[in-house]
């Protein structure tokens, strides 16, 4: 009866691409706009992301994201060394700057200070150059994408300068980093040259950045800074989520963003429901039919769901090719890198279309379940 | 010569008094309350064996309801129909609807082939269902095809086929598992009066075997001397049986007029 059940599915070579299609299409809204939310949110966490080295990040206690930085005091660097469990614990420096170009173009930097001695935090990937020349004096390295954003496609040459707070930059490097929120270039430098490269304040120390000793996890040593010091201390990946539910409780991100994959869900079911109701309704007289004919509703039942699973299966991996295939050739674009579709969303995208399917169905089958088989006689 | 794959399982040659089918007082009602509707008023009817029978009647006089209920499509509100010796009542569930795919054959008036299988796999259809393999059922069917004179069209789908062709696949349909009933639910309601005969000769010629009971629902006057006997209904009553040819013949002729 399976076969039986193919024939039947794939006979109509118009209805059935129709179904497929209505499915693959439903999968696409969904996995191609959750992985956008998820990427754009995952921006905002970028320099988190970026810190490898570290696995907890002490801040001030009134915290509320990455980018609104109260800064620490020298001291309490030295009051978290203090506590017990720290391997080590380094300055680290975070905040905007306005970068002008030899033109006199400017721009907007993400500028990010590294301990002078350890270089904590800094890029893993150079493109261009080698992170040891970011000890020469005014070094600067950059990511690719802000070298585009500033020089734009003009081929990369290390030694240009740009201007900071009337302090000379030298480029010694490209490197690879996690696309900032706002698309600003990131800039890294040593944290001693960074304080140059911003307007003076009393305090400039956005964070500490530390690791705990062999055997202690990163919430107890979180824990015990808190407890020692009154800071706040984050896991990196606490400090993660912490950042992306600030930007989703205080933006309209998610309210967008949800609006539109709830529209993707809603008319990916619509779709991919619908047309495999209508395919399955349009088949009821054949289903009567083989009813009549001395098929059980339980084969008939595994007819249906067969069918349902082959058009739920092709169209969701043509759903998520698509989506795969918008990431990989938009993967070139600046504006657009790091945006890519985690796995996670193929999972729900799964579970999405698996949802859509079975429903359909099972309303699909309570038709075909309910049809008397007499209705075969009724012209 | 009719192919031995048409013939019924229990192919003992019988006489035309053997009773295959027997309906004892059934009655069908519709809804509940006052939405209630009769369609059958208690009847008593018996179906032989090895003969061609034709239930006509007006439309609405109930000939469907009661053949849907001998065929096991419906359950009768009352009454017992007795199928080849075994009470249709201890026929339920899954037991009935085997018992429809092993010993029941049906011609619709639409024809219901599956569009998107070719004939000899529409043919095939009631082996599969009793899970014989694809290619042995496929077999059987192709020779099926013969025995109707449709083996040049066997690999065609039924779109390509005209009506008459149609009705003879599904013809072969309902004969290819050698069902001991054939239900056919007017086989020439939608064909031209050439075809309706043609139709009409298969199953007096291919269907009607010893052992085999056929019913044709019809109100198509043109096939009734095709009958060897006819049921007439009217408004959920059997009101005449008609069974020898002069009967026949006359019935026909009275009903023409």
């Amino acid at each position: 009866m399976n076969w039986i059940a193919w024939k039947m599915l794939t006979g109509d070579r118009a209805k059935y691409f129709g179904t497929v299609f209505g499915v693959a299409f439903g999968v696409l809204l969904i996995s191609q706009q959750t992985s956008i939310f998820v990427s754009l949110m995952r921006r905002t966490a970028h320099a988190v992301i970026d810190v490898r080295d570290a696995s907890v990040w002490v801040m001030d206690p009134h915290q509320q994201n990455a980018d609104e930085i109260k800064p620490l005091s020298d001291s309490d660097l030295n009051r978290i060394r203090g506590v017990e469990g720290v391997a080590w614990a380094v300055r680290y420096f975070k905040s905007l700057a306005r970068a002008k170009i030899e033109n006199g173009n400017f721009r907007q930097v993400v500028l990010l200070g590294l301990d002078d001695a350890t270089l904590v935090g800094a890029p893993v990937k150079m493109r261009e150059g080698s992170l040891a020349n970011l000890r020469r004096p005014d070094a600067i390295i950059v990511d690719k994408a802000g070298y585009e954003y500033l020089w734009g496609q003009e081929p990369v040459r290390l030694g240009r300068t740009l201007e900071m707070n009337d302090h000379r930059a030298v480029l010694v490097g490209i490197c690879e980093a996690t696309a900032p929120f706002q698309t600003f270039p990131v800039v890294y430098t040593r944290y001693s040259q960074a304080v140059q490269f911003v307007a003076g304040e009393r305090k400039v120390m956005s964070f500490v950045l530390t690791k705990p000793q062999t055997g202690i996890s990163d919430q107890t040593l979180a824990e015990r800074i808190h407890d020692k010091t009154g800071l706040m201390a984050q896991s990196r990946r606490e400090f993660m989520w912490f950042i992306i539910g600030y930007y989703m409780r205080n933006t309209g991100i998610p309210i967008n963003f949800g609006i539109t994959i709830a529209l993707g869900f809603i008319v990916g079911t619509a779709i991919a429901g619908q047309t495999f109701y209508l395919f399955t309704l349009e088949n009821l007289k054949q289903f009567g039919a083989l009813k009549a004919m001395g098929v059980s509703d339980l084969k008939i039942t595994g007819m249906v769901l067969l069918q349902a699973t082959i058009v739920g299966v092709i169209g969701y991996g043509l759903g998520i090719g698509m989506t795969a295939l918008f990431f990989e050739s938009t993967g070139g674009i600046t504006a657009l890198a790091g945006f890519y579709m985690p796995w996670q969303v193929a999972i729900v995208a799964a579970v999405a279309v698996a949802f859509i399917i079975v429903l359909a169905s099972f309303i699909s089958l309570r038709k075909v379940l309910m049809l008397e088989p007499a209705v075969v006689f009724r012209g | 010569m009719v192919s031995q794959v048409l013939l019924p399982t229990d192919n003992e040659p019988r006489t035309t008094d053997d009773v295959a089918i027997s309906c004892t007082g059934v009655i069908k009602d519709f809804g509940e309350g006052d939405a209630k509707v009769r369609a059958l008023y208690g009847i008593d009817v018996d179906i032989h064996a090895s003969e061609l029978t034709l239930l006509i009647g007006p439309s609405g006089c109930g000939k469907t309801t009661l053949i849907s209920i001998i065929a096991g499509l419906l359950n009768p509100t009352e009454g017992e129909i007795n199928l080849f010796g075994t009470p249709q009542s201890e026929l339920r569930g899954r037991k009935l609807v085997q018992f429809r795919a092993e010993n029941v054959g049906f011609v619709f008036q639409q024809y219901n082939l599956l569009p998107a299988l070719t004939a000899t796999e529409n043919v095939a259809v009631p082996l599969l269902i009793q899970g014989w393999k694809r290619p042995a059922a496929l077999k059987v069917a192709r020779e099926t095809l013969v025995a109707v004179d449709l083996e040049q069209r066997a690999d065609q789908f039924p779109s390509q086929l005209s009506g008459g062709q149609q009705q003879r696949v599904a013809i072969a349909r309902a004969l290819v598992h050698q069902p001991r009933l054939l239900v056919c639910d007017e086989p020439t309601a939608a064909l031209d009066g050439k075809s309706g005969r043609t139709v009409m000769e298969l199953i007096k010629k291919v269907a009607v075997q010893p052992g085999r009971a056929v019913i044709v629902v019809t109100h198509d006057q043109r096939v009734f001397d095709y009958g060897d006997r006819i049921i007439e209904m009217a408004d959920g009553r059997v009101v005449r049986v008609a069974s020898d040819a002069a009967e026949i013949a006359h019935f026909a002729e009275k009903v023409s007029a």
